[in-house]
């Protein structure tokens, strides 16, 4: 009964979808203010029966009802509870709906938030958001239905799997998710405008902390999914390349590019059209990614459904969205006169490069992303693009970007002065070349990777301290240090964020070039070096898990004959779906982690063990915590607290939403 | 460091990627061989190289990429070998030659294009000079003259 009941919510929310889709828009086209106002009723009332229909769906989960073919395709009555929330969202029929209902959460936000929003904007971005509300009711209703019943339960689920039981990985896909729905609430904006016709510094203005939250969000999410293969796989990595990580790294490239973009349109007027189309791209690759993830089209190791018929589906959402956004572009974008004009070198301009590396380096994994699947279809050829395609054509935009970073930050707006702004920079330089040297001295390899990357991180990092210090004026260091404290949020989200772009820039490099790895036979009772250190293989014994079954090491890493960590990779076997996986013991450190997997027993006796000392691992997630943290001081700024640029005098109200 | 080969005994079943007994005892020759099993591709598997790969093919050609080794073969001609059994599918580096090399420089020149059009477009809408034409100059002076 409360499965139907979900179930209903979630038939009734397509029908408010479809109001909410349709009428506004009308009465936004007519002028008419009654049927504007339906918008708002309508995106709260789809919150709610979504809400309700994930609701219910959890606790079918939480309950083990195996009448429910996903409950029982991906849940088991042992499993423990975190786990079988997360369960909800670890298929995609689950996941589809989460993702729904982060669409309706979004709706219903600026439903609530968007008071100072011009009556007939808002009823229009609403209206576009019900439209994407109504294309993925439909497609998880006729395909992809999470209430199916089965008509002979079985007693017992087939459980997750093991891999994603893991708390890093329970959070993984609705902060993903939260970033891919939330580049919808710029693209509705973008359609929005386009309709309207209009764009001005106020959209700019409103259109920004959307991205802007959908940006953390992404930053946040890619972030955890990439620190959890790095300790779940056991193989030492942190980035695949996968089809279905670009797939979400694309879209976080173009939602930078955005948010670099909007601040322009927001400050310059300039850019308009270009921001739009930015805007529509950027959720179109958050659709390609869906299209990625959940047509099977391409292989990938995180594919979840290979279902053909799914496919076409999102293959005709895309089409619809991209295409019609785009072709309303094409019809619109002569509207979009610039109004600020801007010298070779500028703001502007640095933002312009700005955007079009970005812009290129997202192209560039697309096109290797999806070139397997054109040379399969157009060519005949079967072939794969893997890391060192990706390495090589994708690091010289990174490499450009953050070259061009520190001084494109500082330069005025509309007509600047490298002379000016080079002074400010040379203690950064001259620290990024010392750093750099002080690598190539000491390591141990000789890799320009690894001095490179000093370099670049650091004249990066250090480039947005020199950039918030020139901020404070030109007065005594004591007067500028106050003003360090006054200067508005916006500079210091920009700072933090780029210098969290900095260290993860760095540490990425570090983690390529320096790490140690040894592969070796060990007896129990054996000691053998690794880097700096010495590890001892105490024990390995059979230990029972409350799902799973292991084989668990013992280990000892000891330093100078003083013991650093004792640490215990396992082996897991889940019995129930019959998977093993590894479990790799790692000594978290400032400066690095020890990384031990043990691997199988050898008939010679003893057990294969591979170990590696991995340089500055926990500088990489620092690195995105800080450019997610960046961003977030940078959502809290005054100008989008308060009611700026809102067109009714009497309406300073609560801002645009602040998160 | 104390590296060995053992026989070619297949154990039962490979937990994960290379083993330590397929390790070659010449340093530089393994270092050759882990470069290159990098960026060769699992036929099985999905999207893993044969490096990060437990399955039991990717244990034969990484045997298979030692042994060409040993008996004196190149890095080229090593995975040439390989490619002309298992398809260029193999290669996760695809090669710059034939149809991929719109693969290749698609990147670079949407890059130079896309500077072409910005600078076009920075063109078009040139920052009026901001300096005084020479009648302009002389109207000013008989200005401040006055």
């Amino acid at each position: 009964m409360i499965i139907e009941l979900g179930h209903f919510a979630l038939i009734l929310a397509l029908m408010v979808a479809l109001v909410q889709s349709t009428l506004p828009l009308w009465g936004a086209h007519r002028g008419d203010a009654r049927l504007m106002a339906l918008a708002e009723p309508a995106a709260m009332i789809q919150l709610i029966l979504v809400a309700t229909s994930f609701g219910v769906l959890t606790w079918a989960f939480v309950a083990s009802d195996f009448s429910l073919a996903v409950v029982v395709q991906n849940s088991h009555t042992e499993k423990p509870l975190l786990y079988k929330i997360s369960g909800v969202w670890g298929n995609h029929e689950g996941s589809l709906l989460l993702w729904v209902l982060i669409l309706a959460v979004y709706g219903g936000a600026v439903a609530v938030w968007g008071g100072n929003l011009p009556m007939r904007l808002k009823a229009r971005v609403l209206s576009v958001q019900g439209m994407i509300g109504v294309a993925f009711l439909l497609f998880m209703l006729l395909t992809s239905n999470p209430f199916w019943r089965l008509a002979a339960p079985p007693l017992d689920g087939q459980d997750l799997n093991p891999l994603l039981q893991d708390p890093g990985l329970a959070f993984h896909p609705p902060f993903l998710y939260l970033g891919y729905v939330g580049l919808s609430m710029a693209f509705s904006f973008a359609v929005a405008a386009l309709i309207e016709g209009k764009v001005d510094a106020a959209w700019g203005r409103w259109v920004r902390p959307w991205t802007l939250a959908a940006w953390i969000f992404l930053t946040i999410g890619i972030g955890l999914g990439s620190w959890w293969a790095y300790y779940e796989l056991g193989w030492g990595g942190f980035w695949f390349w996968d089809p279905v990580e670009n797939a979400s790294f694309m879209p976080w490239l173009l939602a930078i590019a955005l948010l670099h973009s909007a601040i322009v349109v927001e400050k310059r007027e300039s850019l308009k059209a270009w921001t739009i189309l930015l805007a529509i791209l950027a959720f179109g690759f958050s659709l390609i990614g869906t299209f990625i993830v959940r047509s099977g089209v391409i292989t990938s190791v995180h594919a979840f459904a290979n279902d053909p018929d799914r496919g076409v589906f999102i293959l005709l959402i895309l089409a619809f969205f991209t295409g019609g956004a785009l072709i309303l572009f094409a019809l619109r974008a002569g509207a979009m006169e610039a109004k600020g004009i801007f010298a070779l070198v500028s703001r502007e301009s640095a933002l312009v490069a700005n955007n079009i590396l970005l812009a290129v380096s997202a192209f560039v994994i697309f096109i290797g992303t999806i070139w397997p699947l054109i040379a399969e279809l157009l060519l005949g050829r079967t072939l794969s693009v893997g890391e060192p395609f990706f390495n090589a054509a994708f690091s010289p935009f990174v490499v450009a970007l953050a070259i061009i970073l520190p001084p494109g930050a500082m330069l005025a707006w509309k007509r600047g002065s490298i002379q000016r702004n080079a002074r400010a920079l040379i203690p950064a330089l001259v620290f990024s070349v010392a750093l750099a040297a002080l690598a190539y001295a000491m390591q141990t390899n000789q890799t320009a990777l690894g001095p490179i990357g000093v370099a670049l991180g650091a004249w990066v990092f250090f480039g947005a301290l020199a950039d918030l210090w020139l901020r404070t004026g030109r007065d005594g260091v004591g007067q500028r240090l106050s003003r360090l404290t006054r200067l508005p949020r916006a500079d210091w989200g920009k700072a933090v964020a780029h210098g969290g772009l900095g260290i993860t820039i760095f540490a990425v490099s570090a983690m390529l070039a320096w790490k140690i790895e040894d592969i070796r036979v060990v007896q129990v009772g054996e000691t053998f070096p690794l880097g700096a250190y010495e590890v001892r293989l105490d024990d390995v014994r059979d230990v029972e898990g409350p799902n799973y079954l292991s084989t668990m090491g013992f280990m000892t890493v000891l330093r100078d004959g003083a013991v650093v960590a004792t640490l215990t990779p396992e082996k897991r076997i889940y019995p129930v779906a019959a998977m093993p996986t590894t479990e790799a013991g790692i000594d978290y450190g400032f400066l690095r982690d020890v990384y031990i997997v043990l691997g199988d027993r050898q008939q010679s006796g003893g057990w294969a063990v591979r170990s590696y000392i991995e340089p500055f691992a926990n500088w990489l997630w620092a690195g995105c915590l800080l450019m997610a943290f960046g961003g977030l001081v940078s959502l809290t700024d005054r100008r989008f607290r308060v009611a700026a640029g809102a067109r009714k005098a009497a309406a300073p109200v609560a801002g645009v939403p602040a998160e | 460091m104390r590296r060995f080969i053992l026989a070619l005994a297949l154990l039962a079943s490979p937990a994960f990627a290379v083993q330590p007994d397929e390790i070659l005892a010449d340093p530089a020759l393994e270092a050759r061989a882990r470069e290159i099993s990098r960026d060769i591709r699992c036929p099985v598997c999905q999207g893993e190289s044969i490096d990060d790969s437990s399955a039991p093919i990717s244990r034969d050609l990484r045997i298979i990429i030692r042994e060409r080794l040993v008996a004196g073969d190149s890095d080229r001609e090593v995975v040439d070998y390989i490619v002309a059994r298992y398809g260029e599918f193999v290669l996760f580096n695809p090669r710059a030659e034939g149809s991929n090399l719109i693969l290749w420089l698609a990147g670079p020149a949407l890059f130079l294009a896309a500077i072409g059009i910005a600078v076009a477009a920075q063109r078009r809408r040139v920052v009026p000079d901001a300096r005084l034409t020479e009648a302009e100059e002389a109207r000013l002076r008989e200005i401040l003259k006055e």
